[in-house]
């Protein structure tokens, strides 16, 4: 990185720690850090997606539908969410490879699943043998981010299905009195108004999605937590020009500390974003703002 | 059902050292799978419990200190609550474990911390006592102002004060959300095999068994769902015993009033 970096045993105290922590593993490890930003710029808004769509299935009038949207708000409840994850990951990918085996190669003689194991045709494998290394990554993190997803989208169904009904029925009745259809009432006064209900829940679900960022570690994706424990493991004289004994400890305050810090930053938006969404509503809350201005 | 038996019998107390010291390897049947994942239930039980009992108490201390007037008691009890609420569990397992680690190196006292059995204990001990003691916070802040007047009115200070009027209050209107950070707390010790703390001899807790089925059999659709079935019955387990509390805390009251118990889940920590 700098010029004296080339020679670190002569170094030492600042200027070491200078050139050590910009070794190439470590940009891995500030890189993994905007992998986290990335997981959670994907996720949150296609889990709001997913929790959209969940919320208005359940409170659909056909029957099939509400039941799909109610169960798949239920699903995540009681069962430790760490599981899911687990889970969906390996049953996301076969399920993919095995549809897509059935697409591909329809006159495949065998069985799919075979006692323990899971055959299917190579042309269906995902992503394909032969592709290069980076679309295997790529492909590892999409299924973390759509497992992310689904799980946070069952977690915010359940924050918005609330916050639709907690919308005051008066207001819904005017639109219907000013001769709106269901459609109308729904886009241009329910969907308005519900964000002051659903902030409070949504942003508790943004810190929560924030805290489970950690667990891409166990759906197999080389973040943080992977390089942590990496570079923080002792390393010998003569396998690296930066010897140092086992200082995982460290690597994991700090990450503590990014943690923390990220949640400060979070908390400090969100009341901004509650405080402008709270102007002018029929709530304790935009009763105060109006006290207080008036 | 001959084999069966003899499955439990084996693996029945797997998960502490119990019984057959391999793990099935091949052949693996519907009864291994709920016997050993049943097995690893013990721990999760375990730290859920003793994590429980104990935080309750320093989540009570934490909750009046950070409720305190004297800025000495209260910036300490409000960082606590922030650091343990403000980051990953998961990274809390890690640090913790590493922190035990190297106090190992130089104070061999510290040598049970590091394995799962005490560690990993002390860190949900510290991380539920964190939880609960905003949730204790909030009820403390929500207290009637009518029910500590009547108890200045009757001459109530100091101690007898808090025995009497504040603590039973505080109790009773913080329960529906106690019980959701309990139940809570049971999904989260599930993370303690995967976040450093090493299973040791396989002995492990009931994800660590139902991943391990998925990775030899490849197939996640039997374990996951035993696993989930195990962690709905104790979740319902948990909802008894915690709704039996609520009516007590509560039976002073007319039955219409009462604060009904209900089941939302607070998610991932």
């Amino acid at each position: 990185m700098f010029g004296n970096c080339a020679d670190p045993g002569a170094l030492d105290g600042l200027a070491w720690l200078g050139c050590y922590l910009t070794t190439g593993k470590h940009m891995s490890l500030y890189g993994s850090l905007g992998t986290v930003l990335l997981l959670l710029a994907i996720t949150a808004p296609t889990a709001l997606l997913f929790g959209f769509g969940g919320a208005t299935a359940a409170r659909s009038h056909v029957a099939p539908l509400r039941w799909f949207g109610k169960t798949y708000i239920a699903i995540v409840r009681g069962v430790p969410d760490i599981a899911f994850f687990l889970f969906f990951v390996i049953a996301l990918d076969q399920g993919f490879e095995y549809i897509r085996h059935h697409v591909l190669c329809p006159e495949w003689p065998d069985t799919v699943r075979q006692g323990n194991d899971f055959v299917v045709c190579a042309q269906a494998k995902l992503p394909l043998g032969n592709s290069p290394q980076w679309v295997h990554e790529t492909y590892g993190f999409l299924l973390a981010v759509l497992t992310f997803a689904i799980v946070f989208g069952a977690f915010a169904g359940n924050v918005l299905f609330g916050a639709m009904r907690a919308v005051p029925r008066a207001q819904l009745e005017t639109a219907e009195a000013y001769g709106m259809t269901r459609g109308q009432v729904t886009r241009r006064v329910l969907i308005p108004q519900m964000w002051v209900y659903a902030l409070p829940g949504l942003s508790n679900l943004w810190m929560v999605l924030i805290k489970a960022t950690p667990l891409l570690f166990l759906l197999g994706v080389e973040d943080i937590v992977y390089w942590s424990r990496e570079l923080g493991g002792a390393k010998q004289p003569q396998f690296t020009d930066y010897p140092h004994p086992d200082w995982r400890m460290w690597y994991f305050g700090a990450l503590l500390v990014f943690y923390l810090c990220f949640t400060k930053v979070s908390e400090i938006v969100m009341d901004r974003l509650m405080a402008r969404l709270t102007l002018g509503q029929a709530t304790a809350g935009g009763e105060a703002q109006r006290r207080a201005g008036a | 059902m001959e084999d069966c038996l003899q499955t439990i019998t084996d693996y029945g107390l797997r998960s502490i050292g119990i019984g057959e010291r391999l793990l099935p390897r091949n052949d693996f049947t519907l009864c291994q799978q709920f016997t050993l994942i049943g097995s690893g239930m013990i721990w999760n039980i375990y730290f859920g419990t003793l994590a429980l009992i104990a935080g309750f108490f320093l989540a009570v201390a934490v909750a009046l200190g950070k409720a305190s007037a004297n800025p000495l008691i209260r910036k300490p009890a409000e960082w606590f609550i922030f650091v343990f609420r403000g980051s990953p569990l998961f990274i809390q397992f890690f640090f913790a474990y590493f922190l035990f680690l190297s106090l190992k190196g130089s104070y061999p006292i510290f040598s049970p911390l590091t394995s799962a059995t005490f560690g990993a204990l002390t860190v949900l001990f510290l991380n539920t006592a964190g939880y609960s003691a905003e949730i204790f916070y909030g009820a403390l802040q929500s207290i009637p102002k009518g029910d500590t007047e009547a108890a200045d009115a009757y001459g109530l200070t100091g101690w007898s004060k808090f025995r009497r009027v504040v603590y039973p209050t505080m109790l009773r209107l913080a329960w529906p959300a106690y019980t959701n950070e309990a139940i809570f707390l049971f999904h989260s010790t599930t993370l303690v095999f995967f976040a450093g703390f090493p299973a040791f001899q396989q002995k492990g807790d009931a994800l660590y068994y139902a991943r391990y089925f998925a990775d030899k059999t490849f197939n996640p659709f039997v374990p996951y769902p035993i696993l989930a079935g195990y962690f709905i019955l104790l979740t319902l387990v948990i909802i008894a015993i915690f709704g039996w509390m609520n009516g007590r805390l509560n039976r002073h009251l007319p039955s219409a009033t009462r604060a009904r118990l209900r089941f939302r889940p607070q998610l991932i920590r």
